[in-house]
């Protein structure tokens, strides 16, 4: 079936089964940054943002995302402030093996664009789906904290 | 062996003095701007048009497979290629990735008639697509002869059911369902524990926790230019994949290129073949690109766990305190296979026994069991964390009935730097160990910082209700001695830049990042002049692979010996240009040059060499082998609070000290102590293995196996003592394995501290604590 979606600001346009997901879309389309980890939609490694919110494609139906605007970190590298967030991220060496870092990375350049101030509790909420078997999560979080320029 | 300590002092002074520049530096890694936004980097990034492959598997136990029909599924539009046991080399060989030759037991077909536990693999289809090969293995038709499995692992010695009835080599007694075995002892352990004034007894349990890296085991393959076979891979042990492929398929090693490209994570849980040898013999026979990508059902039901264990212990003191006799008996269930069974069992000894180097008597048993549950294999931690979790809860055990202070106990009795311990010649790996003194111990300076950061003594003392503290000690290895090998090459480019080309496989920890800092030093040029490239088996030297604790130490030693070679070409060559003796020359990283001024340029050097005067490329091989393993330490200390209306264990503090010898880039060292101790909290906590009666995994995903999340984890300290580890590269010993060996006894120490009761098994669930608190009153 055919359908269209705004890729990081660049309209495309794809012929897809009715069963394909986004996160297959958006791989097939070359899409790397996009990953699959656990195939039960728990680890956030797949998130993508639609219409700026962050949403798994590996639970979304490409279809279902017809029309939508969807952002992958792809098209946020030259966002000034995705760059402060991973530079803070490198720095802090909490980036380990990588795979679940776009998914990370994007959920919490959303998340600065969501919560005002938040507390520790909140990022950590707000994050809760993003798994990181290497377990950086203490790491992410002082580099995070220096992101959204909430005291340590 | 005598040891004298200090003999690298002049780098000891260095590194103190401030003059390193980029050992001891905390730079990104190398590698982290590209894989973060999405450069083609892991294995299926790079197989983008392949074959798919996937695996028919076992929906019994225990069963042989008495016909196969694939006809119908054949006829599938889209199949191109079915594999059943019938399309292998009836070859016998062991999956993990280990040295050769392997300690493991050759207990494994790439297929076989034989199904060992639910999720075994029974056939292979390569289609198309995804669609078509899920829907052609529906089709195949398969008559099982359903055996009786084994499904206690403390029931399976002597078991009417024998797991591998045609034998498997290598193995201890196959007939009586045992893959390995081994005994030790010093002393006479039953004379000694009769004079003791205090007697510890406890049993252990610990379970087959899984490893959940997150990405899935994934692998490629395709047919080169030249006809030859190359295996693109997820893997830890590049060139054991490549031996044990070349095994399987009876080809030789030299048809056979295996690439490690990025791994997103490994944990031991790639330390083995899995999905190459289907990939490889798809593509062998389509002639055609095909991968396999593990679902991650498959990465639980059908890869590796670690081996759940049995421990008993029995501690012997005299009433002040000394630790005489220590007793460990072991039973470990290795589930189908007894791939890394032996070796395993006995790091769960020779990793937490010279820790307490001065009893008097010492005892070690163990027994590696097969059952009809999915394969052990290696698991961070290796065995370590099973006998930690044992011997550091008896060690508090022991305190209480003393009247200790558990720290204090622990300072009696513990190894010291100048100190050696029988276990290190007597228990290797698979095989005898080697003598070791230890030269960089700083256990009691680990435990006192910690005590500090907590407020040991204010907190058992003044006990608020439901809270606790507890600790526990932990040594791990660097690399194993005298069998890992590591090399590197160092290749000097016509802008005066370094190619580092190295076996070593970084699969997530950063050590391409931390070796090029390591050759950077050595050749005084500054990091960004080195560009390294790991784990190729065409293009890069050889390198046991990312496992043991080892990279750090031995390919940090043979990239540090490389570029000391690198360094001395250099100034031969700079002196011969300059027109002088080698001995008068002074390389500093920019400049080759004289007391009396005459100097050139690296680049300018490193030009003519390529291409006009006395021309030639510049490269130096090295090699190390460990003569001995030096164990990183470390005291982790856990503080709770235990909800006594829920069972809930809340975690509010974990505090880790570590000795890893010098960290040569900290931030990546402290992030990878920060995931062992996270990990380690998992295992303790939350990390639940349940089957079906029938043997089925039922904790087969990410929702009902739970690992931490980060709601999960408070506040988590590290810090590393000033150590230097006189045999480490630039002082270094491992930091990757030690982190995750001391939550478990740490915690369930601290949780008797707060409510009073012991636990012995692992994981400490809420509703076992609430059934305890309910029992106990």
């Amino acid at each position: 079936m055919k359908m269209g979606l705004k890729i990081n600001g660049e309209f495309k346009e794809f012929d897809v089964d009715p069963s394909t997901t986004l996160l297959d879309l958006l791989r097939e389309a070359g899409y790397m940054s996009v990953r699959r980890a656990c195939d039960t939609g728990t680890c956030g490694v797949c998130t993508v943002l639609m219409d700026g919110k962050p949403v798994l494609s590996c639970a979304i139906l490409a279809l279902s995302a017809d029309g939508h605007e969807i952002t992958t970190v792809e098209g946020l590298k030259d966002d000034e402030d995705f760059q402060r967030l991973l530079d803070l991220f490198l720095s802090e060496g909490v980036d380990q093996c990588g795979y679940c870092n776009p998914g990370f990375l994007i959920t919490a350049y959303a998340m600065k664009r969501e919560l005002k101030n938040p507390t520790d509790e909140e990022i950590k909420m707000y994050l809760v789906g993003n798994l990181c078997r290497c377990s950086g999560y203490v790491g992410q979080m002082r580099a995070l904290k220096k992101y959204l320029g909430v005291e340590e | 062996m005598q040891w004298i300590r200090g003999t690298d002092e002049s780098f000891e002074k260095i590194l103190r003095g401030g003059r390193m520049r980029e050992v001891g530096r905390s730079i990104k890694k190398i590698d982290g701007y590209g894989i973060a936004t999405g450069s083609p980097a892991y294995t299926d990034d790079l197989m983008r048009d392949a074959l798919i492959v996937k695996v028919l598997r076992s929906p019994h136990a225990f069963a042989r497979i008495k016909d196969i029909r694939i006809d119908e599924a054949l006829k599938l539009e889209g199949v191109e290629c079915i594999l059943t046991y019938k399309d292998f080399p009836r070859v016998r060989i062991t999956r993990a990735g280990q040295g050769y030759p392997e300690p493991s037991p050759y207990d494994k077909y790439a297929l076989d008639e034989y199904v060992r536990y639910v999720g075994d693999e029974v056939a292979v289809v390569a289609a198309k697509d995804e669609k078509t090969a899920l829907k052609a293995l529906e089709l195949i038709e398969v008559d099982y002869e359903i055996l009786e499995p084994v499904l206690d692992f403390e029931k399976s010695e002597g078991h009417p059911s024998i797991i591998h009835p045609e034998g498997a080599d290598g193995a201890y007694d196959p007939s009586r369902n045992l893959a390995a075995h081994f005994e030790m002892k010093v002393g006479d352990v039953e004379g000694v524990l009769k004079e003791c004034d205090v007697v510890v007894k406890e049993r252990f349990y610990t379970q087959a926790q899984a490893h959940v890296m997150m990405e899935p085991h994934t692998a490629g393959a395709y047919i080169d230019y030249q006809g030859r076979l190359v295996v693109i891979s997820s893997t830890q042990v590049p060139f054991h994949v490549r031996r044990i492929l070349a095994r399987i398929l009876e080809k030789p090693i030299r048809e056979i290129r295996v690439i490690k490209p990025r791994i997103g994570g490994g944990f031991g849980g790639k330390q083995a073949i899995h999905g190459e040898p289907y990939v490889a013999m798809v593509t062998l026979k389509t002639g055609k690109p095909s991968k396999i990508v593990y679902t991650r059902k498959e990465v639980f039901e059908s890869t590796y766990t670690r081996h759940p264990m049995r421990i008993d212990i029995t501690l012997g003191a005299t009433k002040d305190g000394k630790l005489r006799a220590i007793d460990m008996e072991v039973l470990s269930d290795t589930g189908a296979y007894g791939e890394h069974a032996l070796t395993v069992l006995m790091v769960s000894g020779s990793k937490a026994l010279p820790l307490y180097n001065k009893v008097d008597a010492l005892r070690f048993s163990g027994k590696v069991v097969y059952t009809n549950h999915p394969p052990a294999g290696a698991y961070r931690g290796y065995g370590a964390v099973q006998g930690n979790f044992a011997l550091e809860s008896a060690m508090d055990i022991l305190a209480e009935k003393l009247r200790m202070d558990p720290i204090e106990l622990r300072k009696m009795n513990m190894i010291r730097e100048g100190e050696t311990s029988p276990v290190f010649k007597i228990m290797g790996e698979g095989r005898e160990g080697t003598e070791m003194f230890i030269k960089s111990c700083k256990l009691e300076e680990c435990l006192n910082r910690g005590k500090e950061i907590v407020n040991w003594d204010e907190k058992r003392k003044n006990k608020k209700k439901y809270r606790g503290v507890g600790v526990a000690i932990a040594m791990q290895g660097s690399g194993i001695a005298k069998i890992d090998m590591a090399s590197a090459t160092l290749k000097l480019n016509d802008d005066g830049s370094f190619n580092l080309i190295m076996g070593a496989t970084d699969l997530g920890t950063g050590s391409d990042t931390i070796l090029s800092q390591i050759a950077a030093e050595v050749l005084g040029v500054p990091v960004e002049k080195i560009v390294p490239y790991s784990s190729d088996t065409d293009l890069t030297p050889f390198d046991t692979g990312a496992y043991a604790s080892s990279t750090t130490y031995v390919s940090g030693n043979a990239v540090k010996r490389a570029a000391e070679k690198m360094k001395e070409l250099i100034k031969l060559e700079g002196a011969r240009k300059l027109g002088v003796d080698p001995e008068e020359v002074e390389f500093d990283g920019e400049r080759i040059y004289t007391k009396d001024g005459k100097s050139i340029k690296l680049d300018e050097l490193a030009t003519l060499l390529y291409y006009t005067e006395n021309q030639k490329q510049l490269c130096a091989t090295e090699s190390f082998v460990g003569d001995e393993s030096p164990p990183p330490y470390m005291a982790g200390f856990a503080e709770v609070e235990v909800d006594v209306e829920t069972g809930k264990v809340d975690l509010i503090r974990y505090v880790a000290v570590v000795d890893c010898g010098v960290p040569i880039n900290p931030n990546l060292a402290r992030v990878q102590m920060e995931g062992g101790l996270v990990q380690g909290i998992g295992m303790t906590l939350f990390e639940d293995v349940r089957y079906s009666k029938d043997g089925k995994l039922l904790t087969n995903n990410l929702m009902n196996y739970k690992i931490p999340s980060r709601m999960d984890i408070n506040e988590i300290i590290v810090e590393f003592v000033d150590s230097y580890e006189p045999t480490g590269p630039f002082g270094a010993k491992s930091v990757a394995e030690v982190g995750i060996d001391t939550p478990p006894a740490a915690i369930a120490n601290a949780i008797y501290d707060a409510i009073g009761v012991r636990f012995t098994k692992l994981p400490i669930k809420p509703d076992d604590v609430l059934k305890a608190i309910k029992s106990k009153g």
